[in-house]
């Protein structure tokens, strides 16, 4: 009880300090103790969109964790090949929507097909799982250079989320006294939006459907589940769809954000791996905490501490595992 | 299979031939090899299954599966450049061989014991998935960060001493240094599974909950395991910056860590030689699957052969041998290869207690 009311205290005051330095005006003394508050600002709703995007992606990784046990380490080719999957679409069709859809069907449907092929044959060797998805994501890395060549791929924004939103808040007011207020990419924001949308839907999935609830049931007990009746292979086939589909989903969404090119799925999977580390594992709550930590972590550390900014990513990760080795809302 | 010395005089059975005729061949390679053989085929495969050796050791009588193994070496590898001599211009302190050889297996060590202490608290996929975090984030740390590591470029000019009248980085004594190295860490980690501590770790590696209730620290027995992969992985890591001449992000890349698990899995990690066997693979698919395809589809190429491998012979190439032999001379293989059960007893005849 006293350890619960401290840390609502603490939580509290970080909230409110944190409110005041986007909201007020910087004084001269933390301007030149931390820089300016353009640049902290700017690196706050970097970290939280980032965040948004890690969730995407790593939301589908602990959902299929959860319920089979099977750490997909070809997630993060599953996200570049969605990129790319996207990108072919939307530049065929000049629709990015189109584009976002489709990266979304065909990624889950190869979801499907790994799992209906591959996974079901080993169910319940889970290193050998997990030493086939490493095997299947070296091939993948491989064949997508081979098809995509090297080069960087960027995606046009849509007309409707294209440019810069002025947010209500100032970053200085001028001599003259006029106030300079913040702009910020409107796509990132709307990341961040479907981001949100993407958690509250796979919450509501999860918690207020009758499919929503079989897969609870699994997670907790597999066997259970099969002798009750359900269809085991069904819901398993099911939710490695919608994981494998978040992940293709995410590609086109990221690759629109930043960009896609080789090195991007190490990179989404190292997100994916970190934030469900950090989250704990097989939970979506979890998720949407980690990624706001790790996305957080990585911004304030590319902008403070440019040479050392995986190390914060690192340290957090290692902190989590010291104290609490199952994740910050995983149960073992 | 393995390269025995003089201790299988010790089998019952008298030397197995098989042993002799490796031994002699591994010490007579260079005679007839090229030097091309020696130095890129020969002492490389031994590089690189020292390395993986230090894998198979925790993966297979620790039940750990490290993918940061190859991020031990390269820490070691970048130590080496760091301290001692390069020609960047960056850091390189300039420090004896000697004494850079030994921080760096040393460094290389304590890194690995970190690596364990944190993976250690966990178990099974975990341990790959927080090993492989960490082999990645170390990647990028190096990559990012210009102060120390030199980032994307890393360090080149590193060179093994000239001692005794002899340039160590000569194709024929370098195969040798890594042969006796390779020899050494190969009886060590024979004659380690045998010690208590390494029949504890293959308990551990069988049942933590039992070993737990009888009062043995699991705990402890897998962070020592990590601390003696890290010397092999480290010694391995000054072998190859002494190979390469360079040390750069790349070395401590994903593909590179995926790369040693490739051939510790294809090697098969039942027994200490597999790991050999898979680098010898792993180098010559390296160097002649151009004939057959495309350089640029090599990966594509490892990856195939990995995924049979893991859907169709779970114990590597070794497992295909020893279903070939056990089909050949029935009898015999039965008292070779025990069960499950005793799975620590795999070369009775590399066993130096038996005498």
């Amino acid at each position: 009880m006293q350890r619960r009311t401290i840390l609502i205290l603490g939580i509290v005051l970080l909230t409110a300090a944190l409110l005041w330095m986007i909201f007020a005006v910087w004084p001269g003394w933390l301007i030149d103790a931390i820089g300016r508050k353009k640049t902290f600002v700017n690196t706050l709703l970097n970290g939280i969109t980032l965040g948004g995007l890690y969730f995407l992606v790593a939301s589908g990784f602990t959902l299929v964790f959860g319920l089979m046990r099977n750490v997909n380490l070809a997630h993060g080719s599953m996200y570049l090949l969605g990129g790319y999957i996207g990108y072919e679409v939307a530049e065929a069709t000049g629709n990015w929507f189109f584009g976002l859809a489709v990266a979304f069907l065909v990624i889950a449907v190869s979801g499907i097909a790994l799992q209906v092929a591959i996974f079901r044959r080993m169910q319940g060797d889970e290193l050998r799982q997990t030493l086939v998805t490493i095997g299947i994501s070296i091939i993948a890395a491989d064949l997508m250079l081979a098809v995509w060549t090297g080069t960087t791929y960027q995606f046009d924004t849509p007309e409707a989320l294209y440019g810069a939103v002025v947010l209500p808040v100032i970053s200085v007011i001028k001599s003259s006294g006029a106030p300079v207020f913040i702009k910020y990419p409107m796509y990132r924001l709307a990341v961040l939006g479907v981001a949100a949308v993407v958690g509250i839907g796979l919450w509501l999935f999860l918690n207020r459907t009758r499919i929503g609830m079989m897969i609870r049931a699994g997670v907790n007990d597999r066997e259970m589940l099969a002798a009750s009746g359900v269809n085991v292979h069904f819901i398993f086939a099911l939710v490695f769809a919608i994981g494998a589909g978040l992940a293709g989903f995410a590609g086109v969404v990221g690759g629109t954000a930043l960009s896609i090119a080789p090195g991007e799925d190490i990179r989404y999977l190292l997100a994916s791996l970190v934030v469900v580390i950090v989250g704990g594992l097989g939970s979506v709550t979890g998720a949407a905490i980690g990624a706001l930590l790790i996305g957080l972590a990585e911004q304030f550390g590319l902008a403070y501490f440019p040479t050392y900014g995986v190390v914060l990513t690192f340290l957090i990760m290692v902190g989590v595992l010291a104290i609490r080795p199952q994740g910050i809302m995983g149960t073992r | 299979m393995p390269g025995a010395s003089g201790k299988a005089n010790a089998y019952p059975l008298g030397i197995n031939p098989a042993f002799l005729l490796a031994a002699v061949f591994l010490i007579a390679y260079p005679l007839f090899a090229s030097d091309f053989f020696t130095f890129q085929i020969g002492a490389y495969s031994l590089i690189l299954g020292t390395i993986a050796l230090s894998l198979t050791m925790l993966a297979g009588y620790g039940g750990m599966v490290s993918i940061a193994q190859m991020t031990v070496a390269g820490f070691a590898a970048y130590i080496m450049a760091i301290l001692g001599t390069n020609s960047v211009g960056v850091m390189g302190l300039g420090w004896p061989w000697w004494l850079t050889a030994v921080l760096a297996i040393l460094g290389a060590a304590l890194l690995s014991t970190f690596i364990g202490a944190i993976a250690a608290r966990t178990e099974g996929i975990y341990t790959i998935m927080i090993t492989l975090a960490i082999a990645v984030a170390f990647f990028y740390f190096v990559r990012q960060n210009y102060q120390i590591f030199n980032g994307f470029t890393g360090f080149a000019g590193i060179k093994p001493p000239t001692l005794f009248g002899v340039y160590w980085r000569d194709p024929t004594p370098f195969y040798y240094l890594t042969l006796a190295i390779a020899a050494f860490f190969y009886f060590a980690v024979l004659y380690g599974a045998r010690s208590s501590f390494g029949l504890g770790l293959q308990a551990v590696r069988d049942n933590p909950r039992r070993v737990r209730a009888l009062g043995i620290n699991v705990f402890l027995h897998r962070v020592v395991a990590y601390f003696y992969a890290g010397i092999i992985a480290g010694t391995a890591g000054v072998l190859l910056v002494w190979f390469n001449g360079r040390v750069s992000p790349g070395i401590v890349g994903v593909d590179m860590a995926i790369d040693i698990l490739v051939i510790a899995v294809v090697g098969g990690m039942r027994a200490p030689i597999g790991p050999f066997l898979g680098a010898i693979a792993f180098v010559l698919l390296e160097n002649f699957a151009i004939d057959l395809i495309d350089r640029e589809r090599f990966n594509t190429v490892i990856g195939l052969a990995f995924l049979l491998v893991v859907l169709f012979s779970p114990d590597g190439l070794l497992g295909i041998w020893r279903r070939m032999e056990s089909r050949i001379r029935l009898p015999r293989a039965n008292v070779r290869w025990g069960g499950r059960a005793n799975r620590g007893d795999w070369h009775p005849a590399g066993s130096p207690e038996r005498t």
